[in-house]
């Protein structure tokens, strides 16, 4: 066994997690360019990649709609490992020692540290507050069903969610780039047994029924 | 618009200033109703619909006068009919042309996303051009009126345009021309509402003490005036915003929101790429590896098929 494949063999994304995450983040993508079009002139032209002002009108909600669908299959599995417990909250309070990279002074990690459950959870409510908000504002469809009072609060909540969801998937975005290995965790399957170690360990002992540490006094 | 327009004051989703070196010198333009001398003839619903070539589609009588029952992508303007039994127990026809008001401050061009779909000229119109328009319906949104409706033929915006293409010339809007009882004047803003005043002047000495000119300060004035018998009470006609002025949420969501809501995406992106340069990436380096062996090969024999390693257990610290 060459030391290579020795490295990078713990399992951290099945095909079908990769998949899954791929499909969302390819929802996110367009909705995000088709509704910042919508949103700012200065972003108007972006409305050029989906074939004109119309037709990012028209397809904007239906991206909106296949980016909320693909997420449920994902919701749904990694919600159980998106709890929020105490450990986590202690490492939100150190969160200067999470920027710095000092990983070792941080409580252990299990699958998702207390950042990426955040993460999900804003981002399982952003995408229901664009869900209920965009049926509102959905004009060809459903808006005739709704006040001018709750179209305008509708286009407001659509707008504040649709910007906290962009903001949380930018630092998404560069939590994977500053992370080394975790790109390559979404888009191969796979770790190194250090990667793991360093920066979920308790998810490392779990998986591998590891010894824990001398530092304890076992 | 086929042809340019230097008398631009305001275009939608655009951020710097329109063509602007010519000006309207002679003042802005506006539309006089009196609700007083309307006898609801709908001969202004008739020529709006021969100058426009519009034919909306045959409906349904609903019990009442208005016909259309609505404002639609093809009928511009309307008249509302409201039977009021004033505080003396008369009944009052009320009777109220209902279009766009071209607001000095419109809320449609506002909250329109699309560049050019709104124009606010400097005569005071406030127009559509359609062939910008992406049928979002934010114009509905933004409007304090209820005015702008979507066609279910093109799926674009249409309004009164308060015959633009007539007033350009030199003409009189369409329903100006076929008022029959002289309800319906128009002229400069000024001239108009010198002229409403003599109307109210008149209304007064007649018993209507409340008479009055529509012409409501929240949205900047209106292009489109009306006297009314009862203008302190302006929803009698109707359901007339008493008080019309652009939603705050609107203000919210198509002011201060978006260069902030730009700014601070800009701001977290950029954050990002310093957190990379200042204090760089959380990497994985040798003594990482050689504790995940250590802890994987303290681990337990029976794991030894899922464990990256398949060296035996030792009892290293």
């Amino acid at each position: 066994m060459s030391d290579n494949e020795r490295r990078a063999t713990v399992e951290r994304y099945s095909s079908g997690e990769r998949t899954n995450h791929w499909l969302i983040a390819l929802g996110f993508v367009l909705a995000a360019l088709s509704g910042l079009a919508l949103f700012h002139p200065a972003l108007f032209w972006l409305s050029n990649l989906f074939g004109g002002g119309p037709w990012t009108r028209i397809l904007h909600p239906f991206i909106g709609l296949f980016m909320l669908i693909v997420f449920l299959p994902l919701a749904a599995s990694v919600w159980g490992d998106n709890r929020m417990q105490a450990a986590d909250w202690q490492w939100l309070r150190q969160l200067q020692d999470v920027v710095h990279n000092r990983e070792e002074r941080l409580p252990e990690v299990g699958r998702y540290n207390a950042g990426q459950k955040l993460l999900f959870f804003a981002i399982a409510a952003c995408l229901l507050g664009l869900l209920l908000s965009g049926l509102v504002i959905w004009r060809a469809y459903f808006s005739l069903y709704f006040s001018i009072g709750v179209i305008r609060l509708a286009s407001v909540v659509h707008a504040v969610c649709a910007f906290v969801l962009i903001c949380a998937i930018l630092l998404h975005i560069y939590a994977a780039i500053w992370v080394k290995g975790s790109l390559h965790a979404m888009l191969r399957g796979t770790v190194t047994p250090g990667w793991a170690w360093k920066h979920h360990r308790a998810w490392f002992r779990q998986i591998t029924h590891a010894a824990h540490p001398r530092t304890r006094s076992d | 618009m086929a042809l340019q327009s230097l008398d631009i004051v305001r275009r939608s989703a655009t951020t710097t200033a329109p063509p602007g070196v010519r000006e309207a010198y002679t003042g802005t333009v506006a539309k006089l109703i009196d609700t007083t001398k309307c006898i609801g003839c709908k001969a202004c619903q008739v020529a709006c619909m021969e100058w426009n070539d519009l034919r909306d589609e045959i409906g349904s009588n609903a019990g009442v006068y208005d016909n259309p029952g609505d404002l639609s992508g093809e009928s511009w303007t309307l008249m509302r009919f409201t039977e009021y039994e004033n505080p003396k127990g008369d009944l009052e026809w009320l009777i109220r042309k209902d279009g766009c008001m071209h607001c000095a401050d419109p809320g449609c061009l506002k909250a329109c996303p699309a560049p050019g779909a709104i124009v606010q000229y400097s005569n005071g119109i406030v127009d559509f051009h359609e062939e910008n328009c992406i049928g979002c319906g934010y114009c509905i949104t933004g409007c304090p009126f209820n005015i702008p409706r979507i066609s279910k033929r093109d799926h674009k915006a249409y309004k009164c345009t308060l015959c633009s293409d007539r007033v350009a010339v030199g003409l009189e809007p369409a329903c100006i021309k076929a008022c029959p009882t002289g309800a319906l004047v128009f002229g400069t803003k000024e001239d108009m509402q010198q002229h409403a005043a003599e109307r109210v002047e008149d209304l007064k000495s007649r018993g209507f003490d409340q008479a009055g000119l529509y012409d409501p300060p929240g949205v900047g004035g209106t292009h489109v005036m009306y006297v009314l018998h009862h203008a302190d009470q302006p929803q009698l006609y109707a359901g007339l915003a008493p008080d019309p002025h652009i939603s705050s949420l609107v203000g919210l969501w198509k002011g201060a929101g978006k260069p902030i809501a730009l700014a601070a995406m800009a701001f977290t992106a950029l954050a990002g790429f310093f957190h990379f340069v200042r204090i760089g990436r959380n990497e994985i380096d040798e003594p990482d590896e050689a504790a995940a062996r250590q802890a994987l090969d303290a681990a337990p024999q029976r794991n030894a098929a899922q464990r990256p390693g398949t060296q035996p257990p030792d009892k290293r610290p």
